[in-house]
Formats: structure tokens, sequence, C-alpha cells
């Protein structure tokens, strides 16, 4: 494995290549019991449509989280039993862009990453207990629809979005799902869940070279393809719908408006999104006036948020929260960036705004989970987590600044609302 | 490592340190420690909200958030966490350590004394809390409260805890209700903050890799200004017995159905062996080795979720469930089939061990992340007992199946409560 030393923040990581392409990280930490481990494809709720021998394949919403269900199906029974039986928690999730398989535990490390490894390469599924997941991933479904958050999120991105899958749900819907079958499965498992597409992250209490070793005594798959997906058509920067409404039994409104963020690939995608990020704290996060003006009138509390939401060749700059006046926040969020000019005293808050985000890296830090994730993530399209500390630091306040007045444009917006039955609060 | 110190700083302040350096950040908490009460429930709710505001040296949101910005982002929220019937008011601050920017700033004495600010110097007009940033708290509050009915899960366990307990302090929702929210003002919030913070005990925790008498220091510029009177006790009071089952059913519209079934732990609340009581927890319904999770939900699918949580210090169980309306019957009947089982020790040897080896390895976890420790020795203080995570973890490892029975034998169901869409037969 080849070691890579970061002085100042004072972590280690460890990274290799198999031949067949799996990629390895892993990142030491001393002192902690916890021993973590993450294998993720590159696989997620928008692939959903990809090109095999010149053709496109079709598959339906929600396949990727149906996968990941039923992965832990294995002829000797539940992989999920044998890991918590070897006191293991384990855990899976799918997102927008890929899914991923983990454990946490502090005993049996090298048994419990055996078994990971194995089951998220064996598809193991017969027409019986495909069906039997049928009703759990219902219920899922069902309980997600009663989720306001993720309602109006979702709002946003069917308004914003006309053929990007980011329009769908993860986990599907109940129509769609019921089209999967396990010949369906075993398609999407073979073709996206070879090493090549795959990669390994590690942190905790961990040894680089046992990791190192038991991968590569236990994928032994040949290198994959790396199928092109697609990812609907550039249907432009302005939003498909201004605006989406629905009605749910909630107590207080809520709202997200946003627009969407022009994707470009590789290292650039992460400096973009940081520095879409570092505009919007500087625009109207909590130390800027425009948060402060908005507190104090009432327009917004606690929940409001804004930030950038990225998901597989694309991302939302969104501002959201618990609000009874969405339209007046936008507009005031609008003007705002209109008027927003890189002076004198925006340059000594945009300074801070990086101190703050440097501290915030600092942060994941301490977390082996999060440390994995964003390793895994980052591999497939942008720049490492402990390398992003220079990149926020070569980032200036005019580029921030001119990105953010671009994506909060008032004919780049679109605005997802969830009102209680009625419209009244 | 995960050791504590602890030491009385002042009269009725408690410091207590994990020093370690294996994180790069820095946690520090304050908290003022009351008794859950209908008629403060609301006060004490928004309390640290109000004083989040502003204080003399930073008088408005956006000072406070610039000097945290120029602290590398360091967090300072408002929090309330709640320990049986005590509710702890107060902040919780995480931060940068020093030794990973680079520079020769003192972030700790920095964040401590704008934490200790915050708490003991408000922002005041003629001696009375600011009453603009006192009513637009009260506001949010309020849309607090109204959106609690949009998480539907948790709805159903606060619904089942106000009626299980109605005439216990256990029953007051820890944010009040809208009738006695609407008539805070800042007149009374003012003189609720002055007693509150003359007589509650003051628990304060620091995890990171500055050395106790850093901290220590830090501690004692920073509240050395805390008023002091009398302190007044946190006690939380354990039912042994209910009467018998109630069941309530109550309808929305939801999609889902949403199922809470509320029990006593009995007898053994006279004597409770907390590492037994995790291992029973485990086994039953709090843990994905558990009988419900592996039956309810994973053998007959009678659930998408479904879970149990033991409250060590009310001596109250909670098991939650979101089910299809139609699976209603099916599902109460195996909850308590499975409970049954435990009491008739029919528990196996593996699901004793993966139930052991669960409660361990999460208590060996969570001393890996600094909230976690946060909350975990806040408890301690609350349950008087100094059992670090690891000690906890070796007492499960080798907690009985007996006990695990004994444990199930003493519980009662108290009340089932459920709540699903309008359209669901009865």
């Amino acid at each position: 494995m080849r070691e890579i030393r970061y002085e100042k923040l004072d972590e280690t990581l460890w990274r290799s290549e198999l031949d067949n392409g799996l990629s390895i990280y892993v990142l030491p930490k001393k002192g902690f019991n916890k021993k973590y481990a993450f294998f993720a494809a590159d696989y997620g709720g928008c692939d959903m449509r990809f090109r095999v021998d010149g053709k496109w394949v079709e598959t339906p919403a929600g396949i990727a989280h149906y996968l990941e269900h039923k992965m832990f199906d294995m002829p000797y029974g539940s992989a999920m039993n044998r890991l918590t039986e070897n006191g293991a928690s384990p855990n899976a999730f799918t997102s927008h862009g890929i899914t991923g398989y983990l454990f946490s535990c502090t005993d049996g490390f090298e048994t419990n990453l055996r078994t990971l490894l194995e089951y998220v390469s064996t598809p193991y599924f017969t027409e019986e207990s495909v069906e039997k997941e049928r009703g759990i991933i219902g219920q899922e479904i069902r309980m997600g629809e009663d989720n306001p958050s993720r309602a109006v999120m979702t709002g946003l991105l069917r308004a914003l979005y006309r053929t990007h899958p980011v329009r769908e749900q993860i986990a599907g819907t109940l129509d769609s799902i019921a089209r999967i079958d396990a010949g369906t499965l075993y398609t999407c498992h073979e073709k996206f869940y070879n090493p090549a597409n795959m990669v390994l992250c590690c942190s905790g209490d961990v040894e680089p070279q046992t990791v190192e070793d038991i991968a590569a005594e236990m994928i032994t798959a040949p290198r994959g393809e790396r199928y092109v997906r697609d990812y609907g058509e550039t249907d432009g920067l302005l939003p498909d719908r201004i605006k989406e409404i629905r009605e749910m039994p909630v107590g207080i409104p809520l709202f997200a408006a946003g627009s969407k963020m022009e994707y470009v690939p590789g290292r650039e995608w992460t400096r973009r999104l940081i520095t879409a990020q570092l505009g919007c704290d500087l625009l109207m996060g909590a130390s800027s006036p425009l948060y402060a003006e908005m507190y104090a009138a009432g327009l917004i509390n606690g929940s409001f948020y804004s930030g950038i939401m990225d998901f597989p060749e694309g991302a939302a700059a969104v501002a959201g929260g618990m609000c009874a006046q969405p339209g007046e926040v936008m507009a005031r969020i609008c003007t705002a960036a209109e008027a927003l000019e890189p002076g004198q005293n925006e340059r000594s808050r945009f300074d801070r705004l990086k101190k703050a985000m440097m501290g915030g890296l600092l942060a994941g830090l301490d977390s082996p989970e999060e440390l994995c994730h964003s390793h895994a993530e980052r591999h497939f399209d942008g720049v490492l987590p402990l390398e992003q500390m220079d990149v926020v630091e070569g980032i200036g306040a005019e580029e921030a600044v001119s990105l953010v007045k671009e994506l909060f444009a008032a004919e780049r917006m679109a605005m997802s609302e969830i009102v209680p039955p009625g419209g009244e609060a | 490592m995960s050791g504590i110190e602890r030491k009385t700083v002042l009269p009725g302040v408690n410091l207590s340190c994990v020093y370690t350096d294996k994180f790069k950040n820095g946690l520090f908490s304050a908290y003022l420690m009351r008794s859950l009460n209908a008629d403060d429930a609301s006060k004490n709710a928004m309390l640290a909200d109000v004083l989040r505001r502003g204080c003399t040296s930073l008088p408005d949101m956006e000072t406070i958030e610039a000097r945290l910005d120029e602290l590398y982002g360091a967090s300072v929220s408002a929090v309330m966490r709640q320990i049986g019937e005590t509710t702890a008011v107060g902040f919780s601050s995480f931060f940068a350590d020093d030794r990973y920017i680079g520079r020769s700033e003192k972030i700790l004495e920095s964040v401590l004394s704008v934490t200790g600010q915050l708490l003991l110097d408000p922002v005041t007009r003629g001696g009375m809390l600011n009453s603009e940033y006192v009513s637009s708290e009260k506001d949010n509050l309020c849309d607090r409260i109204r959106a609690a009915v949009n998480d539907k899960r948790r709805y159903a366990v606060t619904r089942l805890r106000e009626l299980m307990c109605a005439d216990e302090s256990y029953g007051v929702n820890p944010l009040g209700s809208l009738e006695k929210a609407d008539k805070i003002n800042h007149v009374g919030l003012t003189r609720h903050y002055r007693h509150v913070l003359e007589h509650s005990p003051l628990e304060l925790f620091y995890c990171g890799g500055a050395e106790p008498e850093r901290v220590e220091a830090a501690v004692l510029d920073a509240f050395a200004a805390v008023p002091r009177g009398d302190t007044e006790r946190c006690d939380t009071e354990v039912r042994i017995d209910c009467g018998q089952t109630r069941t309530v059913k109550e309808k929305m519209d939801v999609a889902q159905g949403n199922l809470a079934i509320g029990f006593r732990l009995g007898e053994i609340m006279y004597n409770p062996d907390y590492a037994a009581l995790s291992v029973f927890s485990a086994v039953f319904g709090g843990s994905p080795v558990s009988k419900l999770f592996l039956n309810v939900r994973e053998r007959m699918s009678l659930c998408y979720s479904v879970g149990s949580s033991v409250d060590r210090h009310k001596g109250v169980m909670i098991v939650s469930a979101g089910i299809s309306p139609s699976k209603y019957d099916a599902a109460t009947e195996e909850i308590f089939n499975q409970l049954d089982k435990c009491r008739r020790g029919e528990i196996t040897e593996e699901e004793l061990e993966a139930a052991r080896k669960y409660v361990a390895s999460s208590l060996r976890e969570g001393a890996d992340e600094a909230s976690v420790l946060d909350s975990y020795w806040l408890a301690r203080r609350m349950d008087g007992t100094d059992c670090t995570p690891e000690e906890l973890a070796a007492l499960a490892e080798c907690v009985s199946a007996e006990k695990v029975t004994e444990i199930a034998e003493s519980v009662k169901t108290d009340m089932i409560y459920f709540l699903s869409g309008e359209e669901s037969a009865e």
C-alpha cells in the first residue's frame, strides 16, 4: 500500500488499487476502539439507464435500493445476522450516487471484513425472497411519503429538472418496484458490482496491510467495465417549472427554493461545490446580515438552511426550512444576491468563512464513518477530503460572489412548498 | 482512556473532564439541571434559545456567528436533554483543537468564554431579557410544538408518554404546551432565568486534548460570575406498578400506522442492574439482534421498522413500530409473544451472546465520539455512578440469561397507542 502523510493534520492515508481495479483506502485512527469498513459501488438511485454493448438498458426507479436490501441474502442465510452474531453493527444505504455496505465493530474485524466482502460480491436471489422484500420496501416507501422534509426536497428537484433521474425517489415507487424481479437484480449486480466500479474504505483501529491482504484474498473477480449512464439531457440552467406545492398534514409549512448548478467533471467539481457553499454562507449563512435580518423579522427560524446538494453529474443550490412566508424569503435572498459585491467587508467575512470551513473539515477527521463515506464518494468524482483544505485555501471571494449571484438569480429559481390541507397552518 | 476526572469547581458547579489525545476537536457543554414539570417546561425549552441570541459583548446573532467563524467554525448550540424526569438546559460547543490549526490561537479559552457569556451575561434592557428576542423565540417554540406532528413515529411516542403518564412529570412534553408557551413574556422569563441560574446544579463537561488543569482554569475564568444559591434537587419518580393495560387509538391523515407500546419495568427498579437492563433491551427489541427485529420485521415482515428503548432512570420501556394498519392485531400479538418468550427464558445462547456483544461494542464505540461521551457522563451524574463505558461493557459481557429473564418477568404492559389513517378499519 502507498502511504500518504498529511503532516499538518497528523493523518496518514494508505491507498492501493488491486490488479482487478478495486480501489482501497485505509485511514488508521490511533486511540479509537472502533474499526469501521465501508464497501461501496458507484451505483445509486440515479443510475437507472445505462449503455451495454451500444444499447441503452432501462431499469425501474428504486432498483439500486432494492438490490441493496437483497444483498444480505446468502446461501447460508442472512449476512446481516452473521455480522451481528460476530459483534458487528452492519448497515447499508443507497444514495443518489452510490450504494454502500458497512459495519463497525470492536472485535473480530478480520472475520467481519471477509463476511462483508463476500456477501456484497455474492448475488443470491430467488423469486420468493425478492417477492417477500417487496412488502418491506413498500412500507419504507410509504414511510418516506409521510416525511415532509423529504417531500419538499423531491418537489424542488422535480421542479428544477425535467429529465435528470434525481427526480425519482431513491427507493422508487410502489409501481416501479413492482417491475423488479430476481432477473433484474442479477443483471444490475453483474454490471455494477465489479471491482473496477467499487471502492473499499476502512478507518479506526485498523491495519492497512491486513485490509489489503483480505481484499486481495476475497475479491478475485476480473476487472469489469465502467458502463456509461444516462443522467438526462442537459436541459439548461433554467428550472422546468417555477413552483411545486403539495398538501400534507404538517404543523408548519416547509419550503425549499433553489437552482441548478452546472456540472464540470473531475477535481474542478469539488472546487466548484466548495466555492458555491462558501458563496451561500456569505450570502445567507448564520453570520450574514441577511440571515440576521430575516431571523429578526420572524421570516426564518433555526430550521433555516442553505447550501449545496450534489448528486451524479449535478447539484442544486438550496435554501429552505420551516416558514410561513417562503415567497418573501426567496425574494429577499434573490435581492441580496443581486446586490452582493466582493467589497472590503465581504472579503473579511469571506476569510472568516474559510476558517470556519477548515474547522468543519477538521471536525470530520474525528469520525471514521465520515472519513470513509467522503473518501468513497470523492474517489469516483472529485478531490479527496484530506486535500480539500488546500482547495479551500485557494478560493477567492470574487469567484464565490459571482457564482452565488448566478445561483440565486431570480430567473433561475424554483420553489417547492409543503402546506397543511386547506393551505393554512 | 475514557476515565473521568470530576471536580466541584464552584458551589454547585461540577466539571467532568475526559482527557484524550485521540480527537482533533474539543467538546464542551454546560447544563443547568431542572425538574421537568408542566409549569416550567416551555420556559426551559426556550431559555437557551433566547440566551443564544446575544450577550453583552456579542449582542446579536451576526456578531456571535462572526466570532465563531473566526474561531475556525466553532459551534455553540442551545441544547436541551431529557434524563428521566430531569431536563438539562444549556449549551454544547464543538471546536477545533488548537494544535491542528497551526497557529498560536487559544480556541478552547475563547469558546468557553463565549459559552460562559451567553449563559451568564445576556443582553438586557432595564434588567430584563430583550423582549424582541423573547417574543421571537416564543414564536419559534410554538412552531416547534406544532411541528412535532411532522415526525409521525416520534409523535406517536410523545402521545403515548402523555397519555400513559398523564399524572406524572414524565408525561409532560419537554417543549410544554402551546397554551403555556403563549403566556410567556420577557418579564416572567427573566424572573425564571434568574431563579434557574442561581438555584440549578450546573454540570460542565469537557472532552478533548487539553489537560484538565487548563480546562479548569478556563472554566473558572469563564464562569466566575455564576450566582449561586441553594441548589434544587432533580429527582425522577419511578412507578413500579400499573393497572390494567389501556389501549388508545387515534386518527390522522397518514399513509402508515404508528404503534407505540409503553411498559413499566416493575420490581427490578428497586435495585436496577444497568448492565443487565441493557442486555435485556438488546435481546428483546433494542438492537438488530433482537427478537423483535428478527421476528416481527425480518421473519414475519409485519412492519418496516420496530424497536424498543429503555429509560433506565424512569423505569419505562417503549416499543415503537411502523406498520401497515391492517397488521395491527398481528403485530401487537407478536410483540407480546416475543416478550413472553423472554419471560419463559426462551433465549438461545446465540441470542444472548449476540446481545451482550452488541451492548459491549456499542459502549466501546460510543467512547470514540465526544457527543456520545457528553450524554453518557451527564446520565452517570444523574445516577451517581462513575462507571466508565469500558467497565459497563465488561459487565454487560457477563450478564446471564437468568438475569434477562428476571427483568422480562418484572416488565408490565401499561398502554398500547396506535396512530393510523382515517380510512383504516378498526
